[in-house]
């Protein structure tokens, strides 16, 4: 899932501080699920701006609604007749979603409330840790599972480095070193092989914005003069 | 010849080299350099010049190499992958090869973390492996990575670093054969202090036929104090220091510690002499780069050949 944080709350009061009608949106999903943008965090943010609003001697009116998916289309519908009458909205969703509602809503200032951080895992309740960096030519089939895009520090390929110390990675102690837990179940599964080989550089496709279009659809929307 | 570099020539002609090293300044200070250089002339056979060295800004290693060479050295300019994507490496190769740089020592580089610029976007691009390949595909080939012709392929003796003290042990030849794989035509060892371990490396080294295809250049940094020692053990990432070379120096007088560790350094450096698959000694004397001559002498690789 994509994990977020929510933004500094002096933050987000300043990014809104001459609207006073302003519509929070949170999303279900991602950002719901670590905590950071759901329905739960959009209730919260919206007190905290009317009691710091109080406390400066002014008023702020706010809404609040939780969709589905920010960055999906067919949930941003929901939103068409509520955000007439609003000044501005903070999106709560990850960078995807606010810039989602942003184009849908191109007269409305849009704000996000929340900074979007990772694609990772949940390892406990409220412990989220990163696993990809959306390369765009993956190679986890070559390195046993384990990213080294992501999870070395120095993003290498031909690992491990001469920095590992004692399985932790050179940066931090408590960072295991990728390459080494790389190495380590390559070789409990026989496959060694895989990385004695040398790997050639890599080919960034996380370069260019990047759009996909599933080969099963291709047609359908040539059809409707979209592609 | 590939490079028809002073450092080639040495041990192409089968002499026991002997590098040095000197780390650029914090600044644009020329007389700085030529300081540093000047207890390293007729000592030693070529010196890196480091490129950002502990992710701190410094004097870049290409202009302080260029000054090395005014001042008689021969330079093994040192770069990492830490500070530039495949265009900039490819291009400063290129100016380095055309401005008489013939050495080249092709590093990762320490994380941009420990540095005086935390912040900063590690590039990351190609790693030291990959460099390795890059400047042996431009100089051999006569093409840049994207396949392209290159007008006049640059002429560079390809370094790289190995440490045999970084764990899985059993990992360190393999990346070794790597490197040699992609191209490398000699290696710097980490700095030494844990011989055993040393030996071990070498001689798997020799016994999978690699150390007839790279010259091994090994590791060698005299302790200047125990802190230093300390330091090292504790601190720096990768660095395995043993237990008996800190008793042996606190066991001498306060005022001998740093003769001591000379002392040491020169007793492993007589052992290098002699053990089969290593083919010269790398010295690096941290920011004691006036020492180098006694070092030298006391280590008996005075005078340099000439070839
Ligand atoms: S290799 Fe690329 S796509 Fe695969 S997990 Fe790592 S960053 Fe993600
Ligand atoms: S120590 Fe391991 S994880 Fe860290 S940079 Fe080196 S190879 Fe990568």
């Amino acid at each position: 899932m994509i994990v977020a944080e929510r933004k500094p709350f002096e933050e987000v009061k300043n990014m809104v501080k001459d609207f006073r009608k302003v519509l929070t949106v949170g999303c279900g999903t991602c950002v719901a699920v670590c905590l950071a943008g759901g329905e739960k965090e959009v209730g919260v943010l919206n007190s905290e701006l009317k009691i710091a609003r109080r406390m400066d001697g002014d008023t702020i009116e706010t809404g609040g609604v939780t969709v589905e998916r920010q960055c999906d289309m067919e949930f941003l519908e929901e939103l068409d007749g509520i955000v007439d009458g609003y000044d501005a909205i903070i999106s709560m969703a990850c960078g995807a979603g606010v810039q989602f509602i942003a184009e849908r809503f191109p007269k409305i200032p849009v704000f996000p409330g929340v900074n979007t951080s990772f694609i990772g895992v949940n390892r406990e309740v409220g412990w989220y840790e990163e696993k990809c960096r959306a390369c765009g030519s993956c190679v986890l089939g070559m390195t046993a599972g384990i990213c080294p895009v992501t999870m070395c520090a120095k993003g290498l390929f031909n690992g491990p480095c001469g920095g590992t110390n004692k399985g932790s990675c050179e940066i931090n102690d408590d960072q295991p070193c990728a390459w080494y837990s790389i190495h380590e179940r390559l070789a409990a599964q026989g496959r060694l092989s895989n990385i004695l080989e040398i790997c050639p550089p890599n080919d960034w496709r996380n370069q260019t914005p990047r759009t996909i279009v599933q080969p099963g659809y291709k047609d359908r929307l040539a059809a409707f003069g979209m592609k | 010849m590939k490079s028809g570099s002073n450092l080639e020539k040495i041990l192409r002609a089968g002499h026991f080299a002997f590098t040095g090293e000197l780390g650029p300044p914090r600044g644009s200070n020329v007389e700085a350099v030529r300081e540093k250089a000047k207890p390293l002339i007729g000592n030693v056979d070529a010196v890196n010049i480091t490129d950002n060295q502990t992710a701190m800004v410094r004097m870049s290693s290409w202009a302080a190499s260029l000054i090395a060479i005014e001042e008689g050295l021969e330079p093994n300019y040192q770069m990492v992958c830490r500070d530039r994507n495949r265009l900039a490496m490819q291009s400063d190769i290129l100016g380095a090869s055309a401005l008489g740089i013939r050495n080249m020592l092709c590093l990762s580089g320490d994380h941009q973390q420990f540095g005086d610029h935390p912040q900063s976007k590690g590039v990351f691009d190609i790693d030291s492996t990959q460099l390795i390949g890059t400047v042996k595909k431009m100089r051999d080939e006569g093409k840049f990575l994207g396949g392209a012709d290159i007008d006049e392929p640059p002429k560079l003796f390809i370094g790289g670093a190995a440490n045999p003290f970084a764990e899985p042990y059993e990992w360190r030849v393999h990346r070794l054969a790597k490197k040699i794989a992609a191209g490398v035509d000699f290696i710097q060892t980490q700095c030494i202090f844990n011989m055993d371990r040393m030996r071990t490396w070498v001689k798997q080294s020799v016994d999978m036929g690699l150390t007839e295809k790279v010259y091994i250049l090994a590791g060698v940094t005299p302790m200047k104090s125990v802190g230093m020692a300390r330091y090292m053990q504790l601190k720096v990432p990768g660095m395995d220091v043993p237990k008996e070379i800190i008793k042996r120096l606190q066991g001498v007088d306060k005022k001998k510690v740093a003769d001591e560790g000379i002392k040491i350094a020169c007793e492993q450096i007589d052992e290098f002499k002699e053990m089969k698959g290593v083919a010269g000694v790398h010295l690096m004397a941290i920011e004691w780069e006036h020492k180098v001559p006694e070092i030298a002498e006391r280590a008996n690789v005075l005078p340099r050949p000439t070839v």
